[in-house]
């Protein structure tokens, strides 16, 4: 295969291979995608198995031979299924509950919102309501603002920036400051922007390639979320980020 | 800091999980194995690679939380009920595929129900382990024989592992012996009688133990660590949920789904289609019995839309795409694919997808299978409410399942009951846990567990009760439909 100068030849290489399973009906086996490439047969492999982990090839566990996956075909719907991304987070966002004392809430950003996919209830017995399903204002709460933070269009949130209270950030330069603090230190902090008395923390969760497909957070009272300096207290940020590791490992493998 | 080890030993997985003091969990480790279906009604699973990957699970949970193997107090079971494996007492070596329990090639029309009922509490049916090791002894050339020399061994799969872990004690617990049809429930030990009705010798059998106590320590994989646990996935989540007084419930979705209500130390017989079984037993302690619900096909149908049919590409899809439709346009799916399980049991039922029209897409067809698990719980519901005389006031639910919200709510409005789920959902490894625990004294006593329990959600009833009334009166001619439609 010829390559041009400038440009990155494992991803030539990639395309090509796609293109190849795409237009075969049946499924290819290592050698035929390497002979029809003139590629070595480790390198063909090399690039399969990197396209299965991305979810672009399927291989039949049977027959190990490879087709195009279903996560090419599913290209436009954002990298991972809602339901299946409460699936994997569900043991993490139990344990971080049950360590913070916290509830616990996953979002997704969908139209500029948060919706929340999954939601724990504070491990106090109190009676509480399911969220699940409900759509919160990204630009006043940590899960949106992380969420905002890594999204490469929604940064600018269309509309206006409605206040919820008197600290909610509701001019553009200011959120794009704490949006680029957010990318700097992986996780971000709402202290009365959305609730009066109440914060929340969040951080990001990613697949791979470091695409950002949701964000887990905790949500509690203000003064137990963070210190009398308004600054969120470090080991309640250590358990969230640590749950978002941990859920982003799930949803890699 | 030290932890607890649970093997999760399920029918579509194997899970590892290390758990803390409080209950949380550390980490998790899973994989799935092949299920083989050799012919139709035939469902079998390779134990020596089950027996691998427990093996690799064990050290990748470990490896995963950077924890050592001293840091391991101990390591309990909980694993697949009734599915049979016999294997070569000289080289460890399985004799044939086990043959798991939603396996129907046994006949179990031949055996006295009310003999089985009053010594094992158990309905007859292909369910149960005893005929399918009696099935294996006579269609294997030699091994009744070699059975009979003490050659051959059977064990569930708890067996199954403790033996490989300890480098050979056989060894079960009274929650997996009483789903065998062989153990007398009254006495908790092999029973003559039926020994000699199923023609079993009783040289193959392991040795009945407690649920909680330790069994010996690891051989391999974590050498020295001790075994303290072993106990039925379902019970495990029973104990998992601190279901410990009398009256209480939960509901477990996983493969099938699992109603169990504990009902204290005296076994309580069903005149409702319900199994009566051996709850748990910790150490010399009196048994605790339950009643049971067993329901065969639940995420396995989800399971069965995504290999068999490859409507979806991951389970979660399921509910994706039942959320396309706002009901199930009529159509309904009764999953007898092994029988029907609690509270009907028929053994000679098959799947039916009833109520077709051009109109229902596979929206609908999802919608429908979702209901199949919840109508499938309001029939045990039901069965126990009329057994117990009381009504279930709300539903504690765990397994994976439980990761489909749409799902939960469609049980609350089935049963019209609040549903909750508790903080750890993997139940069945807390369970197995906990039991291994309390044997090795990591948690002290039950109290000390129940205060780890908290609600993590709960699901409201919101279906007007008449649409609930009609949609339950077409499931019941669904039901009527998958018996109609019986094997010949
Ligand atoms: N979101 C979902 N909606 C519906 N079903 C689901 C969902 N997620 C998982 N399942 C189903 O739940 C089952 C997995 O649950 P779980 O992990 O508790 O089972 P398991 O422990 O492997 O089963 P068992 O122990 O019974 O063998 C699978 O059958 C799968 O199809
Ligand atoms: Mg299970």
């Amino acid at each position: 295969m010829s390559h041009v100068p400038g440009m990155i030849q494992s991803i030539e290489r990639s395309s090509a291979v796609l293109r190849l399973l795409a237009a075969d009906p049946d499924r290819l086996r290592v050698k035929e995608v390497a002979d029809a490439l003139g590629l070595p047969k480790s390198t063909a492999h090399s690039i399969l198995r990197t396209l299965e982990h991305v979810g672009f090839v399927e291989q039949d566990p049977r027959t190990a031979r490879y087709r195009i996956g279903r996560g090419l075909l599913d290209l436009g719907t954002a990298g991972i299924d809602a339901n299946e991304l409460r699936g994997r987070a569900l043991n993490w966002a139990d344990t971080l509950a049950a360590r913070s004392g916290e509830e616990v809430r996953l979002g997704v950003l969908r139209d500029g919102l948060v919706l929340v996919v999954h939601h724990v209830f504070r491990p106090d017995d109190s009676a509480q309501d399911l969220d699940t399903g409900v759509r919160l204002p990204a630009h006043a709460t940590a899960l949106g603002k992380v969420l905002l933070a890594y999204s490469a269009t929604a940064a600018a949130p269309a509309g206006g920036l409605d206040a919820y209270t008197r600290r909610t950030v509701t001019a553009r330069e200011p959120l794009a400051v704490e949006l680029a603090a957010i990318r700097a230190r992986g996780w971000g902090l709402s202290a009365e922007e959305w609730r009066p008395g109440l914060a929340g923390i969040a951080a990001p969760v990613r697949t791979s390639g470091g695409l950002v497909v949701g964000a887990i957070g905790i949500a509690g009272p203000v003064e137990r979320l963070t210190d009398t300096r308004r600054q969120a207290r470090p080991a309640l940020v250590e358990q969230v980020v640590a749950a978002a590791r941990s859920i982003s490992r799930e949803v890699q493998s | 800091m030290s932890y607890v080890l649970a093997i999760d030993q399920g029918t579509t997985s194997t899970r590892c999980i290390l758990f803390d003091r409080r209950a949380t969990v550390v980490s998790v480790v899973r994989a799935e194995h092949p299920q083989s279906y050799p012919r139709p009604g035939w469902v079998e699973h390779d134990a020596a690679r089950i027996w691998r990957d427990v093996r690799r699970l064990m050290v990748k949970a470990l490896r995963a939380a950077e924890v050592e193997p001293a840091q391991v107090a101990a390591i309990g079971i909980a694993s697949q009920r009734e599915t049979t494996v016999l294997w070569d007492r000289a080289t460890g070596v399985p004799v044939a595929p086990a043959i798991v329990w939603q396996d129907t090639r046994v006949d179990a029309s031949t055996i006295d129900p009310d003999l089985l009922k009053s010594r094992t509490g158990l309905p007859p049916a292909t369910y149960f382990s005893a005929l399918k090791i009696q099935w294996l002894l006579n269609h294997t050339p030699g091994l009744r024989e070699r059975a009979e020399r003490g050659e051959v061994l059977f064990g569930t799969m708890d067996s199954w592992l403790i033996w490989n872990l300890t480098g050979g004690r056989h060894l079960t617990d009274v929650t997996n012996a009483s789903r065998t049809m062989l153990m007398n429930l009254s006495d908790l030990e092999w029973d003559p009688d039926l020994l000699r009705t199923f023609r079993i010798p009783r040289a193959m059998l392991p040795e009945i133990r407690s649920s909680s106590e330790v069994y010996g320590t690891a051989e391999t994989v974590l050498p020295g660590v001790p075994i303290a646990a072993a106990i039925g996935d379902q019970q495990a989540a029973l104990f998992g949920q601190t279901c410990f007084e009398p009256g209480e419930a939960k509901c477990t979705y996983g493969t099938g789904g699992f109603l169990l209500m504990n009902t204290g130390t005296t076994p309580v017989r069903s005149s409702h289609g319900l199994i009566t079984t051996v709850g748990y037993r910790i150490g010399s302690e009196r048994p605790v019995y339950a009643l049971e619900g067993s329901i065969a096909i639940a995420g396995s149908l989800v399971q069965w839309v995504r290999d068999g049919l490859g409507l979806i590409g991951t389970a979660s899809e399921i509910e994706t795409l039942a959320g396309t439709v706002r009901d199930n346009g009529g159509c309904y799916i009764v999953p007898a694919f092994s029988g029907l399980f609690a509270p009907y049991w028929h053994s000679e039922a098959r799947g039916v997808i009833v109520g077709l029209t051009s109109y229902i897409t596979k929206g609908h067809l999802a919608r429908a299978v979702l209901e199949a698990t919840g109508w499938q719980t309001r029939d045990v519901v039901d069965a126990m409410n009329a057994d117990s005389g009381l009504a279930l006031t709300a539903l504690n639910v765990d397994g994976g399942m439980t990761a489909d919200n749409l799902l939960m709510q469609i049980v609350a409005d089935f049963l019209q009951v609040p549903v909750v789920r508790p903080m750890v959902a993997e139940t069945v490894s807390l369970g197995a846990a906990y039991a291994a625990g309390l044997a090795v004294d990591y948690w002290s006593d039950l109290r000390d567990l129940r205060a780890n329990r908290h609600r993590a959600g709960s699901w409201k009833p919101a279906l007007d009760s008449g649409r609930r009334a009609t949609e339950y009166a077409d499931w019941r001619r669904a039901v009527e439909c998958a018996v109609l439609f019986s094997r010949p």
